[in-house]
């Protein structure tokens, strides 16, 4: 018996709603999250990640109240992001419930934002969101969705966040997402192999052997899908089934 | 008959909402708060330390606020008393975080980092923080175990944990040392993995807790 991988299911939400969007259009719609939440945590989900993709204040309010209504039925860590800039973003979103916040565009703009949030809050409660996309011979981070380049390479990037106190890195392939061919191997391994924080593997999982290789092969501690979870396709209990066949421990 | 009271000592460090709402869930004819007020905690029947964060900011506040004589207080009064995660490891005598801190010494045994250089079955770097699901494995029966079997998993999240003697450890896990999971002293219980976020053993744990009249 040893430490379990996670299966994360995560919802995009915008204006209270699960969305999921493929390569950021397309938005489908997937319910309410409160119910969506509920059902993966009846399902035997891990932990669940919910992404704020409203981009209004008054979407952030809903947001507020979408995660205390979670956070009083559903007994899984869970973990809040999406325009998470300030201590203050931080804070609201801990004192609603939330037990981890997800810091992306705001860690590139000022990395000294991640020292400051894990000096005051403890590293166990942030996760650092990085997007990343191939180019040339490596992988670079991307902001703004996936549309604005920063020339920043992102293994040495995840070193720095580790250094600068990050808990867990939440780990995108601006490539994949949305495109169901699996996830960026290449690249989850080789920020995984170089960091000693945990890493979660996420963007392109289209079946559950690919959630299975972002661990065997990906060297992923977690592996975080939408939409072959929330449009039925499968259940987290598929994917632990399939997992566990092979050879990957997991909490039943 | 009027409700009974639990209270989770607020002293400023880390998210209590989530214990609080468990606990809410568990046991919804309790009186659930979370304070600083040392009133309302030595009228309290169930008591709850919850910390998260270096050990040496929870220990600072714990001793500027006082938190220190209202833990001995709820101690001695043989009150059901449970510390969670960091409020665990600061029952303990000594931690090795932050180049070394006293802490409120209720268990003889010492707070250390899991290894830097450890490896799993592949190969691979153990990473540390310890986060997510492991099992442990019982040492003992206990009132707050009830219903709770070796095996069961709970959800871990912490660099540092605890090393004691055998007779105060209730459950191990196994990371790259095998550490306690859960300890207990008379009235005392407490756990390194946070029974708010281990659903479903952890709410068993937890309403175990509002249950349990501090007795063995």
């Amino acid at each position: 018996m040893a430490l379990a991988k996670r299966i994360i299911p995560c919802l995009d939400v915008d204006k209270g709603r699960v969305v999921k969007g493929v390569n950021f259009v397309n938005i489908r719609d997937a319910g309410d999250p409160v119910e969506v939440a509920r059902r993966y945590n009846e399902q035997g989900a891990d932990e669940i990640t919910m992404l704020d993709i409203t981009a209004t204040h008054e979407g952030r309010d809903t947001m507020v109240e979408t995660v205390s209504a979670i956070a009083g039925q559903v007994f899984i860590p869970l973990t809040v992001g999406g325009g998470i800039r300030t201590l203050d973003d931080i804070r609201t979103m801990l004192n609603a419930g939330a037990d981890k916040v997800s810091i992306n565009s705001a860690a590139v703009f000022n990395p000294e934002f991640v020292k400051q949030a894990s000096d005051r809050f403890g590293a166990q409660c942030i996760v650092v969101a990085i997007d990343a996309k191939r180019v040339d011979d490596h992988w670079e981070i991307f902001t703004h969705g996936g549309r604005k380049p920063t020339g920043i390479d992102a293994v040495e990037w995840a070193q720095k966040m580790e250094a600068l106190g990050a808990g867990e890195i939440l780990l995108t392939s601006m490539d994949r997402d949305g495109v169901k061919t699996g996830f960026d191997l290449g690249l989850t391994k080789a920020v995984a192999d170089a960091i000693r924080i945990p890493v979660i593997a996420s963007g392109g999982v289209g079946n559950l052997d690919h959630l299975a290789d972002g661990v065997l092969e990906g060297h992923a501690d977690a592996v975080l899908a939408a939409s072959i979870f929330h449009f039925g396709e499968y259940s987290i209990a598929e994917a632990k089934d399939v997992m566990t066949g092979r050879g990957i421990e997991m909490r039943r | 008959m009027s409700r009974t009271l639990l209270t989770i000592i607020d002293y400023g460090m880390g998210n209590l909402h989530s214990v609080a709402k468990a606990l809410e869930h568990v046991a919804p004819n309790t009186q659930i708060e979370v304070t600083s007020d040392k009133n309302r905690i030595a009228e309290a029947d169930h008591i709850l330390l919850p910390g998260v964060g270096a050990i040496r900011d929870c220990m600072a506040e714990i001793r500027r606020q006082g938190v220190d004589t209202v833990v001995a207080e709820a101690v001695n009064s043989g009150k059901p008393f449970l510390g969670i995660c960091v409020g665990m490891q600061a029952l303990m005598a000594h931690s090795h975080e932050n180049d070394g801190v006293d802490c409120l010494g209720y268990f003889d045994g010492e707070v250390r980092r899991f290894s830097t250089t450890a490896t799993d079955e592949r190969g691979l770097a153990l990473k540390v923080p310890h986060m997510g699901w492991n099992t442990v494995d019982l040492q003992i029966d206990h009132p707050l175990l009830q219903g709770i079997h070796s095996g069961d998993r709970f959800y871990f999240v912490h660099s540092y944990y605890v090393e004691t003697h055998p007779e105060y450890t209730a459950a191990n896990c196994t990371y790259d040392a095998t550490f306690a999971a859960m300890i207990y002293r008379d009235n005392i219980f407490a756990t390194q993995f946070h029974p708010e976020k281990s659903f479903p053993a952890g709410l068993t744990l937890l309403k175990n807790f509002v249950d349990w009249d501090g007795r063995r």
